[in-house]
């Protein structure tokens, strides 16, 4: 009785929370998603697909591939950027970790990242404005200035810079962890430096790495504040698009479709991920 | 080969702090349009404290912040001895639930929170936008946040301490107070500092929570860059940069102390 009392105790507040500020609100979005927008924006009956098949481009008069074009480069600039994090990324994390001085480098890697989100998406405005720091280095150079902002190209640097430590870390920790005596073991039987590394080193950090792509795809595939700040409104994503119905649109149900359609495909590459890495595949993200 | 990676390693290292320098020399740069160097000043601080409203919104920033890792903090730790404890229905669900926050992209949830808000407003008449409305939208996400560090720290203590405690006669609430809390404290303490740090930080959750009135400086900053830049705005980024870096430090010191 005592036992029930304490779990009770333990465990209800913070349930109660949660139920009540995000699964009442993800089930409230969901049935929103089944409205439609009414006048003044305030949704409205009877339930209907509408906004799911407006999403997928089925609405009547023809197939518009509008929405889907707009999630397909959002999947493309996430995908990217999660590329050139890991290109750029895991040589970071093994050059500090290979360092002398691997406390500093990390502590030198993480304090940009403690720094205000927004400040550092603020900042490449400065760098990529026409008359900013970019040009003014280009023109000190004797070359001609570039119009990168606004731009995707823009908006697809800020990403990578704020979202690059996310793969360092668990890269990093992967390393740190890793059994090095292996990578010894294939130079003594006569591997060279990549082949060393390709089967001796990597297979051991994979959990790092796939942490590292979740940890980097997924806010890179829901961004709306980098598109919009770096993009000026000329970058649409699908964060942008949800922005917009809530926003200035005021379509309340499709903005909510929008999400789900988002958050399913999160949650469907999360599925496959956590079958392809067996059942401790999520905790290991932490 | 270490050359190379040395090389490399300065390289990223400017690729990071550029957009931090550019921002701190720009904050003390006279001219106020372009980035050449025109001279020193603090012309630009004077003015961004000179602002009405700048300090109420740094206020708000920091109350906010505080109330959230106060109870995110609490309702986190609580949580997570109770799912390190107990086995039950639910379980995996409430699990599940914890993770909500990692895996999904922060839009989704900051967009439902503004229907939920929205939805008690209408239903029940008084429930407006406010720094009240962003606690309650941050402390969802924090108190995950703490739940999952904790519950990380519970899994390094060996139950054998607890049963040591209870042996010597020790009651629950004794043993809770005098072994297991103890030694949870860093767990507990890296928790809030993550949900604090996660909360100054936070934009988006914010953005769709805060009504009129309840300003903070992440949004103050959002409102002025889509007004275009200006050296007032490097002035508080460079302040930010500042507290943050002192932050980091300072952990990094009581981390060493241990």
């Amino acid at each position: 009785m005592k036992r029930r009392l304490e779990a009770v105790i333990l465990l209800l507040p913070g349930t109660l929370w949660l139920l009540l500020f995000m699964l009442v609100p993800a089930l409230l979005m969901l049935y929103l998603s089944f409205l439609q927008r009414g006048p003044h924006g305030i949704p409205t009956g009877p339930l209907t697909l509408a906004n799911y098949l407006r999403f997928f481009g089925l609405e009547e008069g023809g197939f518009d591939p509008l929405y889907l074009v707009i999630l397909g480069r959002s999947v493309a600039f996430a995908a990217g950027v999660t590329l050139l994090a890991l290109l750029f990324g895991y040589p970071l994390a093994y050059a500090v970790a290979k360092s002398r001085y691997r406390e500093t480098l990390l502590l030198l890697i993480v304090l940009p990242f403690w720094t205000n989100f927004l400040v550092r998406v603020y900042a490449w405005i400065v760098i990529f404005q026409r008359k900013g720091v970019l040009n003014a280095f280009l023109g000190a150079l004797g070359l001609e200035p570039l119009t990168l902002y606004p731009s995707l190209t823009a908006v697809f640097v800020a990403t990578l810079y704020t979202y690059l430590p996310f793969l360092v870390l668990p890269v990093y920790t992967a390393l740190e962890r890793a059994d090095w005596s292996l990578v010894e073991a294939a130079y003594d039987l006569g591997a060279n430096r990549w082949a060393a590394f390709r089967h001796a080193l990597l297979p051991q950090t994979l959990p790092g790495v796939f942490a590292g792509v979740l940890l980097v795809f997924i806010p890179a595939l829901g961004t709306f504040v980098i598109s919009d700040l770096l993009g000026a409104g000329r970058v649409v994503l699908i964060g942008n698009v949800i922005q917009q119905q809530f926003g200035v649109v005021r379509d309340w149900p499709f903005g909510s479709a929008a999400a789900y359609v988002l958050m399913t495909l999160v949650l469907g590459g999360l599925y496959l991920y956590a079958r392809a890495m067996g059942e401790r595949g999520l905790e290991r993200l932490y | 080969m270490r050359r190379l990676l040395a090389l490399y390693t300065l390289f990223m290292l400017f690729f990071l702090y550029l957009p931090i320098a550019v921002i701190v020399a720009l904050s003390f740069n006279q001219s106020r349009f372009g980035v050449q160097w025109k001279g020193f000043t603090l012309t630009w601080y004077e003015r961004l404290f000179s602002h009405p409203r700048i300090l109420e919104y740094a206020e708000n920033t920091l109350v906010v912040a505080l109330v959230i890792t106060a109870i995110a903090t609490l309702l986190g730790t609580l949580l997570a001895l109770g799912l390190y404890r107990y086995r039950f229905r639910g379980r995996g669900l409430l699990f599940g639930l914890l993770y909500v926050p990692v895996v999904v992209p922060d839009i989704v949830m900051g967009v439902a929170l503004l229907l939920f808000f929205a939805w008690l407003r209408e239903t029940l008449g008084f429930f407006r936008l406010s720094l009240f409305t962003i606690i309650l939208g941050h402390v969802t996400y924090q108190l995950a946040y703490v739940a999952i560090v904790v519950l990380g720290r519970l899994a390094t203590i060996e139950p054998e301490l607890e049963e040591a405690a209870a042996d010597l006669g020790a009651g629950r609430l004794a043993t809770l107070r005098y072994v297991t809390l103890p030694l949870l404290a860093p767990g507990i303490l890296a928790g809030a500092l993550l949900a604090f740090t996660l909360s100054i930080d936070d934009f988006v959750i914010t953005f769709f929570t805060a009504g009129p009135g309840s300003t903070t400086l992440p949004l103050y900053i959002y409102g002025s860059t889509k007004r275009g830049i200006s050296p007032e705005i490097h002035a508080m980024s460079t302040i930010l940069i500042a507290v943050s870096t002192a932050g980091v430090l300072l952990g990094r010191l009581v981390q060493k102390r241990r």
